[in-house]
């Protein structure tokens, strides 16, 4: 069983790692659920995708202190969500900030010192910068690819698997970016 | 072919393989995407209605007249759809009749968390309720079998996180349900008195009789394991228990109302203890009590929210549940950068309006810094309420009061109130913001878009034009982008004796095809004043330093930032004008 949690803001397309890892099920033969947010928390809140591998699965939604890796593709979102972490597991961060509206009206500060706030908690913690590498894939939308890379590596599937996977997934016409992407990500 | 396939479209795929030949809703999270799914499947006759009331009238008709139908909603549509629903109860169908309604535990999208179970016990119509795709889809057909079986509507009941999850589904070929015959049957179809006295019998009967057959239902499953503790549960609950309490022997309810007593009974007699794990409001727990059979609910699991795997465990096995970081700045849902509901926001609170306002986006503008929200009730509320503050304190009072509504909720339920205002010698001021969407949901079409689901071009509803028909003297539009167009009018406007309309006009931003210019800051000119982010605009923010930066990329080029500006120092990028 892998209990995968994705996070981030809404908006910044966490749903094609969702439809790549179904994908991934499919062809391995084993069982999957994924769970999403619709509705209202989209506009720019905090959201949340819940996947789940396995032989067999029952609840959609991974326990707190249950996932194996979580992929954040904003920094405080990884810190509001690591509680779903279990104790030896895997946080991927993408090295971004995006400012939530009490930050921005000066209510509160954006938490400093992120990645320093974590490390004492015996997370393995990996840092990419998910933009630069996009950017210099040549195409700066590849960035959730990227993380997909990065997830596949550390959570232990063969690289052979996820690029079928994504093969899967993508138009063919932008396939050949999003596989540049994924090499990045799992050599990251 | 197994498909991995979200909830919502499994229940579309069901409708399908069902011979479904009428599909109508109105949007709503967490229902929207069955009837969008269902829009792509071209054998089926597919509608947005302006309502859920009228959705569920239209389904009740082509259903009389013989073709299966299905009526989709969320919880609180119901409501809007009540008054349909308990007398079709009475009538009862003529090909099958399935009304889906979905419920937001936890309340990730909605105003209430309403446990639509009640409606059907209300109704005394069976409900279903599947616990993952697979189920939805199988349970969707069933339920027009069942329609059509005991000549009653059938409701399936779904919940955000089986709509919103996606699981394992096999597909099946669709089943060819001919047209039935119509044949005019006044005692069933039309309820006057002495007709629905005689149906209200019938009703009554037929329930007695499905909830004898439930007994005998392979949806209510028992499955004995341990015998310390037996679980009874229904929907994506059930799949929480089975992961919480692997050991414990389980009664599995795919039919939510009536349930199986019998089973229960024998069921609640091979195990020591009888617990009910249900979200929202103790239905089975009350029923089961009523029936005479121990058994702890409320006393365990809570009222509101959700359950899940780790509530569970917490609750029987005293597992700790590791907590969240509650130190953290919160992230709200915003408006979008170049949202047109934002410069309007900014002005009622600048004005010290009281805002009544509805459902939409546009609740968004009662979160700081717009602040400018007072009340949010439910669909098409703001008029009625914005009269009900001038009837209550008089003209002075209706001065200062503004009702909010946005273009598809109008159209849903806001013309009423228009045409209450004035009939009644009112005073209300109504802004409608009309971003041509039905946004929240996901940009679908309406009455006032001028086109439908299939984004056929049709008949576009005229705003103003409907105003006027109900008797506003003064309809009048605005650009929603112009601030200052907006305080001026909407002064005016206040201080006339009678009801006025304002109609703030732009797209909304996800839809808008036109491509504007971004703004920047220009630093030299900056004092740092912070005026531009009294807006609230996600691509505005301040450092650590003081320094206010605006992100080019995130911003869409709307401008009410820079009318915010006194010193000159937003620009659009490149200098252009």
């Amino acid at each position: 069983m892998t209990n995968i949690l994705i996070v981030g803001v809404g908006g910044q397309g966490t749903l094609l790692a969702s439809r790549v890892l179904g994908n991934y099920a499919i062809n391995r033969g084993l069982d999957c659920k994924l769970s999403e947010v619709h509705g209202m928390s989209q506009r720019g809140g905090s959201v949340v995708t819940h996947v789940r591998i396995g032989e067999k699965i029952f609840s959609p939604i991974i326990r707190e202190g249950d996932a194996d890796i979580i992929i954040a593709f904003e920094k405080l979102e990884a810190l509001r969500w690591r509680h779903y972490l279990k104790k030896d597991g895997i946080l991927v961060i993408n090295d971004q900030e995006i400012m939530p509206m009490p930050v921005i009206v000066g209510a509160m500060p954006y938490p400093v010192e992120v990645f320093e706030q974590i490390k004492p908690e015996g997370i393995n913690l990996l840092v990419i910068n998910a933009g630069e590498m996009a950017k210099e894939c040549g195409n700066i939308k590849v960035a959730n690819t990227i993380m997909i890379g990065a997830l596949a590596k550390n959570i232990g599937f063969d690289k052979k698997d996820i690029v079928e996977a994504v093969t899967n997934t993508v138009p063919a016409k932008l396939l050949e970016v999003n596989l540049l992407a994924i090499d990045k990500g799992f050599n990251a | 072919m197994k498909k991995i396939m979200l909830g919502n479209l499994a229940i579309a795929r069901g409708a399908y393989e069902a011979g479904v030949t009428v599909s109508t809703a109105y949007p709503g999270t967490p229902s929207t995407e069955i009837t969008e799914a269902l829009a792509d499947y071209k054998d089926i006759y597919v509608e947005w209605s302006p309502n859920e009331k009228v959705a569920l009238e239209v389904a009740i008709g082509s259903s009389i007249a013989g073709a299966r139908s299905i009526c989709c909603m969320k919880h609180v549509g119901v409501n809007v759809a009540a008054d349909p629903l308990f007398t079709v109860a009475y009538t009862g169908v003529n090909a099958g009749l399935v009304l889906v309604v979905a419920d937001d535990p936890g309340m990730h999208s909605s105003q209430n968390e309403q446990d639509s179970r009640f409606y059907a016990m209300a109704n005394s119509i069976p409900m279903l309720e599947p616990t993952d795709s697979q189920e939805a889809k199988d349970m969707i057909k069933l339920a027009f079998d069942m329609s059509e079986k005991y000549d009653t509507p059938v409701m399936v009941r779904t919940t955000t996180r089986l709509s919103h999850s996606q699981t394992f589904v096999e597909n099946s070929d669709r089943v060819n349900v001919p047209i039935k015959e119509y044949k005019k049957d006044v005692a069933k179809y039309a309820m006057m008195p002495a007709m629905a006295k005689k149906r209200h019998v019938v009703v009554e009967a037929r329930i007695n009789q499905i909830a004898k057959d439930a007994n005998d239902m392979d949806i209510n499953k028992i499955i004995i394991k341990n015998k310390k503790i037996g679980i009874i549960c229904s929907g994506v609950s059930s799949q929480y228990v089975e992961e919480a309490m692997p050991e414990a022997s389980i009664l599995k309810l795919g039919m939510v109302f009536p349930i199986p007593m019998d089973m229960i009974k024998n069921f609640a007699s091979q195990v020591d203890e009888l617990i009910i794990a249900e979200e929202l409001e103790p239905i089975f727990e009350r029923e089961i009590k009523a029936a005479g059979i121990a058994c702890k609910g409320k006393e365990i699991f809570s009222i509101q929210g959700e359950l899940s795997v780790a509530i569970i465990r917490n609750k029987l096995l005293d597992e700790p549940i590791p907590e969240a970081d509650n130190s953290l700045p919160i992230r709200p849902p915003v408006l979008c950068a170049g949202c047109p509901h934002r410069g309007v926001f900014y002005v009622l609170n600048k004005m010290k309006l009281m805002v009544t306002a509805d459902i939409g986006c546009y609740t968004l503008g009662a979160i700081a810094p717009l602040n400018a929200v007072d009340t949010v009730i439910c669909m098409g509320a703001s008029i009625g309420m914005s009269h009900g503050v001038d009837k209550a304190l008089g003209r002075d009072a209706s001065r200062k009061t503004v009702a909010v509504i946005g273009d598809s909720t109008f159209v849903h339920s806001g013309i009423t109130g228009v045409i209450n205002s004035v009939y009644n010698q009112g005073s209300s001021t109504i802004i409608i913001l009309d971003n041509s969407t039905t946004g929240m949901t996901g940009q679908q079409n309406n009455p006032s878009t001028g086109r439908t689901i299939r984004d056929q071009v049709t008949h576009q509803l005229d705003l103003e034009a409907m105003c006027k028909a109900c008797g506003v003297k003064s309809v009048r539009t605005v650009d929603a982008y112009d601030m200052h167009a907006v305080e001026s009018m909407l002064k005016e406007e206040l201080d006339r004796d009678e009801v006025s309309v304002i109609i703030a006009r732009r797209p909304c931003i996800l839809l808008t095809k036109e491509v504007r210019i971004p703004y920047e800051i220009d630093q030299d000119k900056c004092i740092k004043c912070r005026a531009c982010m009294k807006v609230g605009c996600p691509s505005i923010s301040r450092g650590l330093d003081g320094k206010i930066t605006l992100n080019p990329s995130q911003c869409n080029g709307c401008g009410v930032c820079a009318q915010m500006c006194k010193f000159d120092s937003i620009k659009l990028v490149g200098g252009a004008k």
